[in-house]
């Protein structure tokens, strides 16, 4: 026979309200299996957890149930109280009696007192039934893998590597930097992103706890927390990067020009080439698309100018394995393509732009040193129109969420062309304005004030050209007056969307996405660096539009996460999980086809279904789908269910 | 190939040249419109407010004549009345309870509507089942040098869910007119509104805005303007009238349905392109393209 404590909560008035606490702990005292009930005014105080350790301790209870809120908020307070005193944490169930009962019951006491009574009955059979479990212990290798070399995987990695743990950084371009080294300057204090991002890039390059594989890219992820075998592709460059000075002769003597990608297509690069001149690590890749010897078999002027016989066209891709502890995720963005905005022009006119592109119009490095130009001449343009919510806050055709950074970048980039050409005219269609850091209200009082931005307020429904100037009609909402505009050129603040190829690599990491391909935070409010993975962390503009700073706080949010998981020998595992009995299980594979989390397969020699208990994360989806009843949950077992069902139901 | 085919109140009075010239190119293509019998008014303008269902009682009746003839198609010429009909059609495909409701309605009628009938546009047709390649070779008289501005106007595009074509970017009319052999001219206002029914009681809006519409085509080099409704033909043809009284400046440009050109290339009798309706007469610039006979 059990030896069970009842323990009801009157929760100060929230349960004992609604419930007569009293008369339900007296009522359950004569419970079949129970020794003991009483009540208290708030169990989770210290006394009243003082309580419960005595009355455990003084009856040798075997198994308690406390009667109160739900057990997301205080299951793990009273687990932790009886084990202190030698009980089994899982020996601990908790009938929710507030959530489930008080509050929805607010009109009727009476009832809500039986059902009450009811629910501690049910939690009862199930806890007669618990096994004393014991939480699962995982060994961690004590290494993470950053996938992604902007801002934030560089954040990340040196968090973690000056923690004096190792990193291995994978950045699919060939040099880490992103998007950040892409920007003229920086809201809201206009510094150049060159100035503050390339010391940490330095840094990130030198560090001799960082591995870091540039032009490579993720191609296989198995194991879980603590132990993930990472199989990366390094992809040919067609330059042996250890011989490799970086001197930049092949690329001054290479004779194609191509669109560069790092100049948003607005300049040339050679096809040979870096991305940048400060470029980490500063070594050339071959784009074998554009070379002539790919395409044409001759040429080779990179390999006769290099002194150091670095180049090397039969280069492959190559693989390595890596054994990591911990992943974080951090692969930012891409703009949405202004093709596919049809009032817009669908992006066949060219001096419509995009905001990345006109940040390079206007970077000081970019291709025409920081003199505001328009693609179509190269002239400077007098009349220049911003448009915001470009896809953005559009459910009705684009994406509904706001892409947070655009308000910003607009005020940025519109002071930035009015201090370059101060007699030309910038204007602002905007829907809102939200500029809500620290800093960013004044900086966009200061372009409306002091650089004459002007800021109107509807949206523009159609942009044409006509003979070298951009017509562009929109609504000014305050007045209720059409506006028309004949401007030079129009920046379009696009949506901001996941980085292309991200979708393929949640795959490989299971990771949850929203329906944009966000990645998806564990909870958007108490676990927002982590993924549904354990294991798995998330940092930067690949889990929702943000800004640097954002950026940056969360990358060492990040780091921190997985900083605390090393900062143990071992990883513990919640224990309820799916067990198989093999002597029921007939291998029908239903439970392995159901898994979220590939949790479960097949042994192939006894053709049963068997379960890493580190995958699994106690969802129970295998034991519903289990024709057998072969695959339980652990404490949740069939009979335990059925058994607090009949208690429901005698009664 | 026989099809239903559902005129409306504009194709038999002021836009008979539109009709006249329809049914003729489609005879010649292969198709035979079948004018429904005992049609009534389309609707005119689509009702938008939610619970406002007596209007849709009109274009779904004519739906249920369609069923009637064990048809599952129909085909209009108006802009309009395709609109108003399609999008009749889509509401009730959408909403059973409404649909319901309309049926109980017409408790009278012999037949049920149960969303079957396809709405299509004469330009759809001649796209999508003719091909534009097809026509191109049945051409006689291609309008060589007629240089041609398309004009869509909204209601064939827009809403974008019952529009026959990208709403920022058509291109259907544009690739009608190549195939018969015209030049076409692009410009800025082909997707612009014509004004509509602005024309009963604010005349100088519709002027304003046609002469925008005109001005901006020939502007780019069009000699001609090219549509499928008889509202922006009345708004853009005969409301020159009033333009040329308010800017002096202007000079006039004929205005054509499509179907009026499809004849004219297919080597039709002139008589059925109904050129007398128009009112800016586009004979003289027919004529001095050598695309029809006299001085």
């Amino acid at each position: 026979m059990s030896r069970i404590g009842v323990f009801v909560c009157h929760c100060g008035l929230n349960i004992a309200g609604t419930v007569d606490v009293e008369k339900a702990a007296k009522f359950i005292s004569n419970y079949p299996g129970v020794i003991y009930a009483t009540d208290y005014v708030y169990m989770c105080s210290d006394p009243g957890q003082d309580m419960i350790k005595e009355v455990v301790k003084e009856k040798k209870l075997d198994g308690i149930v406390v009667a109160a809120c739900s057990p997301t908020m205080h299951e793990v307070t009273f687990r932790n109280t009886v084990a202190s005193v030698g009980l089994n944490p899982y020996r601990c169930e908790i009938a929710n009696i507030r959530e489930q009962c008080s509050w929805v019951h607010q009109d009727n006491k009476e009832i809500a007192t039986e059902k009450a009574v009811q629910i501690i009955e049910a939690t009862v059979e199930k806890l007669k039934l618990d096994k004393s479990l014991v939480p699962l212990s995982i060994p961690i290798t004590k290494k993470a893998l950053v996938i992604g070399g902007g801002i934030a995987g560089i954040q990340a990695s040196l968090d973690i590597a000056d923690s004096g743990y190792e990193v291995v950084l994978v950045e699919k371009n060939q040099s880490i930097g992103g998007h950040m080294l892409q920007l003229s300057e920086t809201f809201p204090t206009l510094d150049c992103p060159q100035c503050i991002a390339t010391p940490k890039m330095v840094q990130v390059g030198q560090h001799s706890k960082i591995k870091l594989l540039a032009y490579s890219e993720v191609e296989e992820v198995s194991g879980y927390v603590g132990n993930f075998k990472v199989k990366i592709r390094r992809k040919a460059s067609f330059v042996d990067w250890d011989k490799c000075t970086g001197c930049g002769l092949c690329i001054e003597k290479c004779p194609v020009k191509v669109l560069s990608e790092f100049d948003e297509f607005l300049a040339k690069r050679k096809a040979i080439y870096t991305l940048f001149p400060q470029a980490v690590p500063n070594k050339p890749v071959i784009d074998s698309n554009n070379c002539l010897y790919f395409t044409k078999g001759k040429c080779r002027a990179c390999e006769k100018n290099c002194s150091v016989e670095a180049i090397n066209f039969e280069q492959k891709d190559s693989f390595i394995e890596e054994d990591v502890g911990a992943i974080i995720v951090a692969t930012g963005y891409d703009l949405m393509d202004k093709a596919e905005i049809g009032e817009y022009g669908y992006g066949k006119y060219e001096d419509v732009i995009d905001g990345l592109q006109a940040e390079r119009v206007l970077a000081p490095a970019g291709p025409t040193n920081g003199i505001p130009y328009r693609p179509s001449d190269g002239k400077i343009p007098k009349e220049v129109v911003f448009i915001q919510c470009v896809g953005s806050r559009d459910p009705e055709h684009y994406y509904p969420y706001c892409s947070k950074v655009c308000c910003m970048y607009t005020v940025k980039q519109a002071m930035l062309y009015k201090h370059a050409v101060p007699d030309g005219q910038a204007y602002v269609f905007y829907m809102d304005i939200r500029c809500n850091g620290k800093g960013y209200e004044e900086f966009l009082q200061r372009g409306i004030e002091e650089d004459r931005i002007l800021y109107i307020r509807g949206r523009v429904s159609k942009i044409f050209k006509d003979g070298d100037k951009i017509e562009v009609w929109g609504a000014d909402t305050l007045t209720g007056r059409k506006i028309e505009i004949s401007a030079d050129m129009v920046v379009l603040a696009m949506a901001m969307v996941p980085s292309q190829g991200v979708k393929k690599l949640t795959e490989k990491l299971r990771l949850a996405t929203d329906e944009y391909g966000f990645l998806t935070e564990a909870h958007p409010k108490l676990r927002p660096v982590e993924s549904l993975t354990a294991g798995c962390f998330l940092a930067g503009a690949a889990q929702a539009p943000k800004d640097i700073p954002e950026t940056v706080a969360q990358a060492s949010g990040a780091a921190s996460k997985v900083l605390s998981l090393f900062s143990q020998d071992v990883f513990y595992h919640e224990p309820i999980i799916g067990s198989v009995d093999e002597e029921v299980c007939v291998g029908c594979g239903n439970c392995v086809s159901i898994c979220a989390y590939d949790a479960v397969e097949l042994d192939l020699a006894t053709k049963v279904a068997k379960v890493n208990p580190a995958l699994c994360e106690g969802c129970g989806a295998c034991s519903a789908a289990c024709p057998s009843g072969a695959m339980q949950q652990n404490n949740f077992g069939k009979r335990q269910i059925f058994e607090m069902v009949d208690a429901f139901a005698k009664s | 190939m026989k099809i239903s085919y559902f005129p409306g109140c504009t194709l038999k009075t002021m836009a008979k040249d539109f009709e006249d010239s329809a049914l003729a190119s489609a005879s010649c293509l292969g198709i035979e419109l079948v004018e429904l019998p005992r049609w009534n008014c389309c609707g005119t303008v689509y009702s938008l407010t939610s619970d406002d269902l007596i209007h849709q009682v009109a274009p779904i009746r004519n739906l249920i004549r369609v069923k009637e003839q064990e048809d599952n198609r129909v085909v209009t010429l108006c802009s309009m009345c395709y609109h108003t009909l399609k999008r009749a059609n889509k509401l009730v495909r959408e909403d059973k309870e409404k649909l319901d409701k309309l049926n109980n309605l017409m408790y009278r009628e012999d037949v049920k509507y149960d969303g079957e009938i396809e709405v299509l546009h004469l330009l759809e047709i001649l796209k999508n089942e003719v091909s534009f390649n097809q026509i191109a070779k049945k051409v006689k008289i291609p309008l060589k040098e007629l240089k041609v501005a398309p004009y869509y106007g909204c209601l064939l595009l827009r809403p974008p869910e019952i529009g026959l074509d990208d709403a920022e970017n058509p291109t259907i009319l544009k690739d009608f007119l190549e195939s018969i052999g015209a030049e076409v001219i692009d410009y800025p206002y082909q997707t612009e509104c014509c004004a509509s029914y602005h024309t009963v009681v604010n005349i100088d809006l519709v002027v304003e805005r046609a002469h925008d519409i005109l001005s901006s085509a020939i502007k780019q080099g069009a000699e001609a303007i090219v549509l499928s409704c008889p509202l922006c033909g009345f708004n853009l043809d005969n409301r020159q009238k009033e333009i040329k009284e308010k800017f002096s400046d202007f000079k006039g440009i004929p205005v054509f349905y499509f179907t009026q050109l499809l004849a004219l290339s297919l080597g039709l009798d002139e008589k059925v392109c109904g050129f007398e309706l128009n009112f800016v007469d586009p004979r003289p610039l027919l004529k001095s393209k050598h695309l029809i006979g006299g001085v």
